[in-house]
């Protein structure tokens, strides 16, 4: 309705300035900005606040029906309530489910679908009014001498720079919905107990008087297991991505480049979950038998599996960036090296290396970050009991696998056991953000050296 | 001083071997894991099935077309194959050799032929995933009778049925069009795979416009101060937070802040594209930088505004390389798993979702519940699915580089 009022304003603007270029009066703009002024006043605000209603609705809708529920519900607990508000909501606008549901009598029904209808035509109105009146002052602005353009052009740029602030405002609700919810948490686990404490298991008993209905929230074991499953899979991935990267910079013809580069995209373009499901189908009980074989107890769920599997998943990362950053070594250094009589490989890593290794370096710390934040090959193929262990054979779990199962299938939203997946959440964040951000300021240094 | 050369000389081929290897092993991992979703994946694509005779010559339309025994008629049908099965607990065990799917599919074939009332026909039935399993030769008979799946009654009477002639072999078109169920033979991928393309499309609609914008105007009307800085370093950063952290922000404030509701693709497009917007972003402003200056600058000359310039000649030129990125990005989010199963899409879904506020799942998504699932069938087909996933990525880079070969301006 609103596209329709705009379009109609643009023409309705466009002619009457095609009108002045009729009489030959020297318009200012060019008719298409006169038409372009009006039909964004006549369009955005009224859109903007579309957009708010529609966010705001779930919640306008629970705040209608509350008064509604019965005291019978009421009674039953949180779980009915969430019911049957759920239940009031989808059938809004239906009368007969309404009654029929015995949830709400026949008045209530009556004045709940009327309070819901009488909202959503004021809305409507006042939308379609305010789109009128903009587009009307907005037109009465018009005239020969108007400057249109560069009026269309400051509300575009205005526009724009919204936008930009989205990213901005991403991170911002990223980290207080973090910080609320972990602050939250921190109200029901002490501090020191879930950043010290070396025993997890989080499940809370339903009953107060059960065995172990506190669950604790040692957080220890599970940055462990992390770090385990990082530290394999960077030991496999760092040398053979930085081999690659060697190979690739350094040795190969460009034609033997550009048939060996696409590998390494197409593994950095497979999901993570079909990796997870090649670890935990292929080569959790491949690595089982390998070590039964000579005698070894494995868990199938081992941290081994998970790891390598991990480690090709981050291959091409590592040789990408390091690629990135041999390749742009200048030229006279390897040249002179070579020139004095130094081999290929004794240049490698005497002269090139050397020169790169800042951004060798932020390669490696960004592949942890990934490693550390990646979720879904650890879900599949690691396991889900905290041990608090060194041994990669043995199955152990990670931050990014209880987030998962904290948080997966219906929960309430204020017990500990969903508030201990934002802190872990947090933790994760701000431990990616700190390796980032140090590979990020060792990167802009290294550059700043050379160019 | 010439034994010094040589050991320098083969250090020097050691080490290109080095190189070399580590390529080929990253390629033959490539290989193996293609290689093993394809052998996998193989029992997926077909399924065994049986023509039964449907004898409805005692049945006229005035029964009712919802009321009409369908389980009885099929029970029967099959029993015609064992006169000497005769307990209970035996014909049960028979009956359940067929999918539970016949039923209904029994039923839906006779309400939209409602001519075959009262006739004999043949009617071609689904059998369960472990019998299919038998008969491609996945069930290993030499193991004991308690460790398999089929017992030896069970087996004797497959073996009995394909002695009849009416055992078929036949390409699965449940796999390809269904959505998921909790009966192997019947489950789906085509659900999923629309679900994922509802997110897409929101995530498209979504970052694409804002994400070339802010490029835009972070490239070319940002004046540079501390503010502009903020933003560019922030995005900078955002694109490396791991997924699984917008899956936490959607939880938060989409679906407990804005009160939205769960499992459906609008807040999966959501939560996808503010992870895609960084990708955006960064390609945009990466190729309205290759654009040469002197194109600006002419523009300006000829009296154009800032804003002339930036939509009728930067951007124009900028297209190939702004499509490219935003494909890309796309692709990942495509392959994304992780935050999608933090807001909900991770139920089970039988029914094909249509809008942008259906339930509904994603096929990575959808690759991990069936990984889940205890049945051995669905290892074949969550391979099939893998594959498929992996083909159409596939096919969507290698439509981005098409597209930036076919369209890229060289200055």
């Amino acid at each position: 309705m609103i596209i329709v009022l705009g379009l109609l304003s643009f023409t309705i603007a466009k002619q009457r300035a095609l009108l002045y270029l009729q009489n030959n009066e020297p318009l200012r703009s060019m008719p298409v900005y006169h038409g372009l002024y009006v039909s964004l006043w006549a369009f955005l605000i009224p859109f903007f606040l579309i957009i708010l209603f529609l966010t705001f609705k779930a919640n306008y809708l629970n705040y209608l029906v509350t008064p509604y529920l019965s005291e019978e519900t009421i009674s039953l607990g949180s779980e009915e309530i969430m019911y049957v508000k759920n239940f009031l909501i989808n059938n809004i606008s239906n009368l007969n489910n309404l009654i029929n549901s015995g949830f709400i009598s026949e008045a209530d029904s009556n004045s709940l679908i009327e309070k819901y209808q009488n909202s959503r035509l004021i809305s409507f109105i006042f939308v379609i009014v305010l789109s009128i009146v903009l587009s009307f002052v907005s037109y009465r602005k018009l005239s020969v001498r108007f400057d249109a353009r560069r009026r269309v052009e400051s509300i575009l740029k205005f526009i724009f720079f919204i936008f930009s602030t989205i990213a901005v405002l991403t991170t911002i609700g990223i980290i207080l919905s973090l910080i609320f919810e972990t602050l939250r948490f921190f109200s029901q686990v002490g501090f020191f107990d879930f950043v010290f404490g070396t025993h997890w298991s989080p499940q809370t008993a339903i009953r107060e008087d059960q065995v172990g209905s506190s669950g604790s929230f040692g957080a220890i074991p599970l940055f462990t297991g992390t770090l385990l499953i990082t530290a394999v899979a960077m030991s496999i991935a760092a040398p053979l991505g930085l081999y690659s990267a060697i190979f690739l910079s350094q040795y190969a013809k460009p034609k033997t480049r550009d048939f060996l580069k696409p590998i390494l995209e197409i593994l950095a373009g497979i999901p993570t979950v079909v990796y997870g499901f090649f670890a935990a189908l292929t080569v959790g009980p491949f690595v089982r038998s390998c070590g039964e074989y000579i005698g070894l107890t494995v868990a199938t769920e081992s941290a081994l599996a998970a790891g390598l599997v991990m480690g090709i998943m981050i291959i091409p990362y590592v040789s990408s960036l390091s690629d990135d950053v041999m390749t742009a070594v200048p030229l006279s250094l390897r040249d002179g090296s070579l020139a004095l009589g130094a081999t290929q490989a004794e240049t490698v890593k005497k002269v090139i290396i050397p020169a790169a290794l800042p951004g060798i370096v932020s390669a490696l710390l960004l592949a942890i970050s990934r490693a550390i934040g990646e979720t879904m090959i650890v879900v599949m193929a690691a396991g889900l009991a905290a041990n608090l262990t060194a041994n990669p054979l043995s199955a152990v779990t990670t931050v990014t696998v209880q987030i998962v199962t904290l948080l997966v299938g219906d929960q309430e939203f204020d017990s500990a056991k969903t508030l201990a997946a934002f802190a872990l959440g947090l933790m994760l964040f701000v431990i990616t953000l700190a390796l980032n951000v140090f590979a990020m300021i060792i990167v802009r240094r290294y550059r700043e050296r050379y160019e | 001083m010439n034994k010094n050369f040589s050991k320098r000389h083969k250090a020097e081929s050691r080490f290109k071997a080095y190189g070399f290897f580590s390529l080929i092993a990253a390629a033959t991992m490539l290989a193996i894991i293609i290689g093993s979703m394809i052998y996998r994946s193989i029992p997926a694509y077909t399924n065994y099935t049986i023509d039964l005779e449907i004898n409805m010559t005692e049945i006229s339309l005035e029964d009712g077309i919802d009321d009409i025994n369908y389980r009885g008629i099929l029970r029967s049908s099959l029993f015609s194959f064992f006169p000497e099965v005769q307990s209970r607990s035996d014909k049960r065990k028979l009956f359940k050799l067929i999918s539970s799917s016949a039923t209904y599919t029994l039923r839906d074939f006779v309400r939209e032929n409602p001519s075959y009332i009262g006739k004999k026909f043949y009617f071609n039935v689904l059998f369960t995933d472990d019998s299919d399993l038998f008969y491609k030769g996945y069930v290993d008979i030499s193991l004991p009778e308690d460790e398999r799946r089929l017992d030896n009654k069970e087996i004797t009477w497959l073996n009995q049925l394909d002695g009849t002639g009416r055992v078929k072999n036949k390409i699965s078109r449940n796999l390809f069009l269904n959505g998921d169920s909790r009966e192997p033979e019947v489950a789906g991928f085509w659900g999923a795979t629309i679900g994922s393309l509802i997110t897409i499309t929101v995530t498209l609609l979504l970052s694409f416009p804002i994400g070339v914008l802010t490029a835009i105007y972070l490239e070319n009307f940002a004046v540079k101060n501390r503010i502009t800085d903020f933003i560019e370093v922030n995005i900078n950063n955002l694109a490396a937070v791991p997924s699984i952290i917008f899956g936490l922000l959607g939880l938060a404030v989409f679906i407990n802040f804005f009160g939205m509701p769960r499992s459906v693709p609008l807040v999966g497009g959501l939560v996808l594209s503010l992870m895609t917007l960084p990708t955006i972003i960064i390609a945009t402003r990466s190729s309205l930088q290759s654009v040469p200056p002197s194109i600006r600058e002419a523009a300006l000359a000829m009296g154009a505004s800032e804003m002339q310039v930036v939509f009728q000649h930067l951007l124009p030129s900028a297209m190939p390389g702004i499509f490219t990125g935003t494909i890309i990005g796309l692709a990942r989010a495509f392959g994304e798993s992780a935050p999608l199963l933090l807001i909900g899409m991770v139920a089970f879904i039988v029914d094909i979702p249509a809008t942008f506020t259906d339930p509904a799942t994603a096929l990575p998504v959808q690759i991990y519940i069936w990984a889940d699932s205890p049945e051995r069938a669905f290892v074949a087909k969550t391979s099939a699915a893998t594959l498929i996933l992996i083909s159409l990525l596939i096919l969507i880079n290698l439509a981005a580089v098409l597209l930036r070969k076919r369209y890229e301006v060289k200055w």
